[in-house]
């Protein structure tokens, strides 16, 4: 049922951003990360739909916000399958997967409670040590730590 | 900025712990060269550690340069209530060098990123204390007269000893045998292990400290088991025995075999291990004062060969 009913509220968007292929378990993670718990702009939650690819997806659209690359990319963190698409016109513009970048500065809060960035007023910084899958470790303490299992700030 | 400093043993190359073994050497045949003449080397030490201090405050001394600092951070109104950055700040302004020890981990990696003023890490909280390290492998490279096709016998608490973990990373450039001995509870971390195979480094792993494992060694390297790491006090009083060494283990052991300890222990080397020739943790703990003088002048930038 859901496939369907998912192609079309997609191209329901006149102009905005939408992140598709999100595992399911980390769709109210992507939106955290993207602010758009504060957002005045219409944003459109899905969750637990039919995927081929995942066996269960999540999807977020927002319009008329377009977020810049260092954003998107932090989303790759915790759903490193998720799409972006950019939608203009009810068309997809542009369609690509999230990077991951080699370092996540300031989005990600450290395990360890004796970790100096724990006490200190200082942005965290992670470098990635491996890709598939996720795993991050502290700059500062190198406690390691899954994407799946990272603490949003 | 700030590439002098030493935060970590994994940020040296090869070249450079090859650098650092040549000037203890070299500060071990004049421990009195006065070449910080002039320098002013600050030792914060936020978490009280007599024994490092005494060893950083000594090399400097011996080399004639001078100290600042404080030893204990309760008694200095200027570090309550401060944030790390502010005191680093505040520092940089006074030292040429900087010499700190933090409960906090990854307290020295940030203070490099706030001064410019080179950083020697001398142990925050769980995580690295390079200069442990480099003694350590001055010790073997004394000992042994090379660094490379070594036998090396980790005994103890494998899982929290960080001075381990840094040997392994220190090591990977010599095609060391490691063999790991200890209880289930204290084995070697996974991601060490990983990070053995994927660097080539051979190693065993047994909870049994048999004859085999100790004859085929040219280190020993014995480590504290300290209660507190264990959840089941049973345990602890189980395998507390099972990992100390005694005088008569070491029958049939190569001659070539030293016993290392980066000290103070409890009682996992028996007292009648002390007056055995192969038993060398006092000395190791010497060395520390060469290893450090070594640290200092490569962090100041000062050559002694040039001088
Ligand atoms: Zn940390």
């Amino acid at each position: 049922m859901s496939q369907q009913k998912t192609e079309l509220a997609v191209a329901a968007l006149q102009h905005g951003t939408v992140i598709d292929h999100i595992p399911s378990a980390a769709v109210f993670q992507v939106v955290k990360i993207l602010g758009l718990e504060h957002t005045d702009h219409a944003v459109t939650i899905g969750a637990n739909l039919a995927s081929a690819k995942l066996g269960s997806k999540g999807i977020v659209k927002v319009a008329d916000m377009f977020f810049d690359e260092a954003a998107l990319n932090r989303i790759a963190l915790i759903a490193p399958s998720a799409v972006v698409n950019i939608i203009r016109n009810y068309e997809v513009v542009e369609k690509r997967p999230v990077a991951l970048p080699d370092a996540i500065v300031g989005i990600v809060k450290c395990n360890n409670p004796k970790c100096i960035t724990n006490n200190e007023p200082m942005l965290t910084k992670f470098d990635v040590v491996s890709r598939q899958p996720v795993i991050i470790r502290c700059h500062y303490c190198n406690h390691a730590v899954s994407g799946a299992n990272a603490k949003i700030l | 900025m700030n590439t002098h400093s030493l935060v970590s043993i994994a940020d040296i190359s090869k070249e450079e712990i090859l650098d650092l073994l040549e000037r203890a050497k070299y500060f071990e045949q004049h421990p009195n060269s006065k070449i910080l003449d002039g320098k002013v080397v600050a030792t914060l030490f936020f978490e009280p550690s007599t024994r490092t201090r005494l060893s950083f405050e000594t090399a400097v001394n011996r080399l004639g340069g001078r100290i600042i600092g404080f030893s204990d951070p309760g008694t200095s109104s200027s570090v309550k209530g401060e944030t790390l950055k502010d005191t680093i700040k505040m520092v940089s302004n006074y030292a040429d060098l900087i010499v700190m020890r933090h409960f906090l981990e990854g307290a020295a990696r940030y203070a490099t990123e706030v001064t410019d003023v080179p950083i020697i890490n001398a142990g925050d909280g769980a995580n690295q204390h390079p200069s442990q390290t480099m003694l350590d492998l001055y010790s073997i490279y004394k000992t042994q007269g090379r660094l490379t096709d070594l036998t090396i016998t980790l005994v103890g608490d494998l899982k929290y000893g960080r001075t381990v973990h840094s040997m392994l990373m220190a090591m990977k450039y010599f095609k060391p045998r490691f063999n790991f001995v200890a209880s289930h509870e204290l084995a070697m971390p996974q991601e060490y292990k990983e990070f053995c195979r994927a660097e080539g480094i051979q190693f065993t792993e047994t909870s049994d400290f048999s004859p085999e494992v100790i004859n085929s060694s040219d280190i020993i390297y014995m480590t504290r088991v300290q209660r507190e790491r264990f959840s089941d006090p049973l345990e602890y009083e189980r395998v507390k025995d099972l990992y100390a060494l005694h005088n008569a283990m070491l029958a049939n052991s190569r001659d070539n075999l030293r016993i290392l300890h980066p000290l103070p222990r409890v009682n996992e080397i028996d007292v009648d291990v002390d007056d055995n020739p192969k038993a060398y943790y006092f000395e190791q703990a010497r060395n520390g004062l060469f290893a450090r003088q070594a640290i200092i002048t490569r962090a100041l930038g000062i050559n002694p060969f040039e001088l």
